[in-house]
C-alpha cells in the first residue's frame, strides 16, 4: 500500500515553476533520497507535500494525518529546556513517551539543559527526535544532517531505519551519503521546468496579478 | 491546545519573554500624565478615562509583533501549521497567552493607577469591567495584524499601522463606559457595544488570522 502518491505534479517558487510532472509513489518500508541542484525545488517539492503551499497542478493522495515535516529550522524554543521543547511537541500530537526519542539522539545526558545553551548540533538532533514524537508514518526531511557529526548521522540513520522497519517511510532532500542502501534515489534534474511562456503554464495564484 | 498555552505562557514568563514589559509602559504613562498637565484635580479627573483607556490600548500594542513572530523565525510556525491543531485553534490560543500576560495584568493594576489620575471612586467597578470586557477584543485583533505581517522584517510599525483603526471603536466605547461611571450616567449602552465588539471579534478573527497565516507560510 503506498503512503503517499503524487501524479503530474507541478510546484512554484517565487511564483515561478521550478518542477513540473513529477509522478513517484512511497510505500510503508521505503525511503527515498531526492537529489538536485541547489535550486532544484527539493524544499519547495517537500513544503508542498506538507500542506505549507499549493502544487500549481496535480495530485497528491495521502491518507489524513500521516506527514511529519522537518525543514531547515527545528522549530526549538531557546529559553525552555530539551525535555520541555520535546514534550510540548508530544502534547500537541497526542503524547507519546519522549524517553525513546531523547535515548535516540542520545540527548538524554542533555534532557535538563535549556536549548540556548546547546550546540548547532545538538539542536539539530533535537529537532530530529521531534519526529518519533509525532507518531506520523511519512517523514519528509529537509536536509537532516546539517551540522551532524559522523556518529550522529549514524544515529540518525539508525532511527530512520528502525522507523521504515516499523511501516514508515521517509522522503530525504539531502547532499551527503547517509548509509542507507535500501533508499531509491529521485533526481529532480529531469523534472526541472522547461523555460517557455509563462501565460501557457502559470505558477499559480498570483500569477492573476501579474 | 493546553500545551501550546502552557508553553507560551512559559515563554512570557522566562528570561527575555517580555512579560510585564506592558505593565510598566502602562504605569510610566499614567505616571507621567499628572506631571504633564499638572496635578490640578478636576482637569486629571475630567481626562482620567481616557489616559487610562489610551494607555491600556497603547501598552497592548506594544507585544503584538511577538505574538508570531517569534515562532516563525524558530521554524515552530511551519510545525504548528502541520501538526493536527487546527490553526485557527493555534490564534485563538496564542491571544488568549497575549491577553493572559498583558491584558490581564493591566485590568488588575488600572484602579491603582486611577487613583494617580483622580478618578472619581463611582468609575472604578466600571473601569475593570470594561478592560476586563475590552482587553480580550485588542489581544485578538492584535493576532489578526501579527499574522499579516508575520513574515517581515521589522513588521511592528506595519502592524501598529493596520491595527490602530480596528482598534478604534474598543476605545471609543470603553472610554466612553469609564467616562459615563465618572459623572454618573447609566453606562449600559457603551457596555454592550463594547461586549458586543468584543464577542463578535472573538467569533470571526481566528478564522481571518489563520487565513493570513497560511498565506504567509507560503
Amino acid at each position: 500500500m503506498s503512503l503517499i502518491s503524487v501524479r503530474g505534479l507541478a510546484v512554484a517558487r517565487g511564483g515561478l515553476r521550478v518542477i513540473e510532472g513529477l509522478d513517484f509513489e512511497l510505500g510503508a518500508g521505503q525511503a527515498i533520497v531526492l537529489r538536485g541542484p541547489n535550486g532544484a525545488g527539493k524544499t519547495t517539492l517537500l513544503r508542498c507535500l506538507a500542506g505549507l503551499q499549493p502544487a500549481v497542478t496535480g495530485q497528491i493522495e495521502c491518507p489524513p494525518d500521516s506527514i511529519a515535516y522537518a525543514g531547515h529550522a527545528d522549530g526549538l524554543k531557546p529559553a525552555l529546556t530539551v525535555t520541555e521543547n520535546l514534550e510540548f511537541w508530544s502534547a500537541v500530537f497526542g503524547g507519546p513517551d519522549i524517553a525513546p526519542a531523547l535515548a535516540a539522539m542520545n540527548l538524554t545526558d542533555l534532557a535538563a539543559r535549556p536549548a540556548h545553551a546547546l550546540s548547532a548540533g545538538q539542536k539539530r538532533r533535537l529537532g530530529l527526535a521531534r519526529l518519533m514524537v509525532t507518531g506520523r508514518p511519512v517523514w519528509l526531511l529537509d536536509e537532516p544532517t546539517v551540522s551532524l557529526d559522523q556518529g550522529s548521522v549514524a544515529l540518525f540513520a539508525t532511527m530512520l531505519r528502525d522507523h521504515l522497519a516499523q511501516g514508515g517511510a521517509a522522503l530525504i532532500a539531502t547532499h551527503i551519503d547517509l548509509g542507507l542502501p535500501e533508499a531509491q534515489v529521485l533526481d529532480l534534474a529531469p523534472y526541472r521546468a522547461r523555460p517557455g511562456l509563462r501565460q501557457d503554464r502559470p505558477a499559480g495564484f498570483n500569477e492573476a496579478f501579474a | 491546545m493546553k500545551a501550546l498555552l502552557l508553553r507560551d505562557l512559559r515563554l512570557a514568563v522566562r528570561a527575555g519573554g517580555g512579560f510585564g514589559l506592558s505593565l510598566v509602559f502602562f504605569l510610566i504613562l499614567c505616571t507621567l500624565v499628572p506631571f504633564g498637565v499638572g496635578a490640578e484635580g478636576g482637569q486629571l479627573s475630567r481626562i482620567a478615562p481616557g489616559i487610562l483607556w489610551v494607555g491600556a490600548l497603547l501598552a497592548c500594542l506594544l507585544s503584538l509583533d511577538r505574538i508570531f513572530a517569534l515562532d516563525h523565525e524558530d521554524g515552530s510556525l511551519d510545525l504548528l501549521a502541520t501538526a493536527p491543531l487546527p490553526l485557527e485553534g493555534a490564534v485563538a490560543i496564542k491571544a488568549l497567552a497575549h491577553w493572559l500576560t498583558t491584558g490581564l495584568p493591566l485590568v488588575v493594576f488600572a484602579p491603582l493607577l486611577g487613583v494617580l489620575l483622580h478618578l472619581p471612586t463611582a468609575a472604578y467597578p466600571l473601569l475593570v469591567l470594561s478592560l476586563a470586557l475590552g482587553t480580550p477584543a485588542l489581544s485578538m485583533l492584535g493576532a489578526f495584524g501579527a499574522a499579516i505581517t508575520v513574515g517581515l522584517r521589522r513588521g511592528g510599525l506595519l502592524l501598529s499601522l493596520l491595527v490602530l483603526p480596528l482598534y478604534v471603536p474598543t476605545l471609543i466605547f470603553g472610554a466612553e463606559v469609564v467616562r459615563r461611571g465618572a459623572v454618573g450616567a447609566d453606562p449600559t449602552t457603551p457596555l454592550v457595544f463594547l461586549a458586543g465588539i468584543t464577542l463578535a471579534t472573538l467569533a470571526l478573527v481566528p478564522f481571518a488570522a489563520a487565513a493570513a497565516l497560511r498565506v504567509n507560510l507560503r
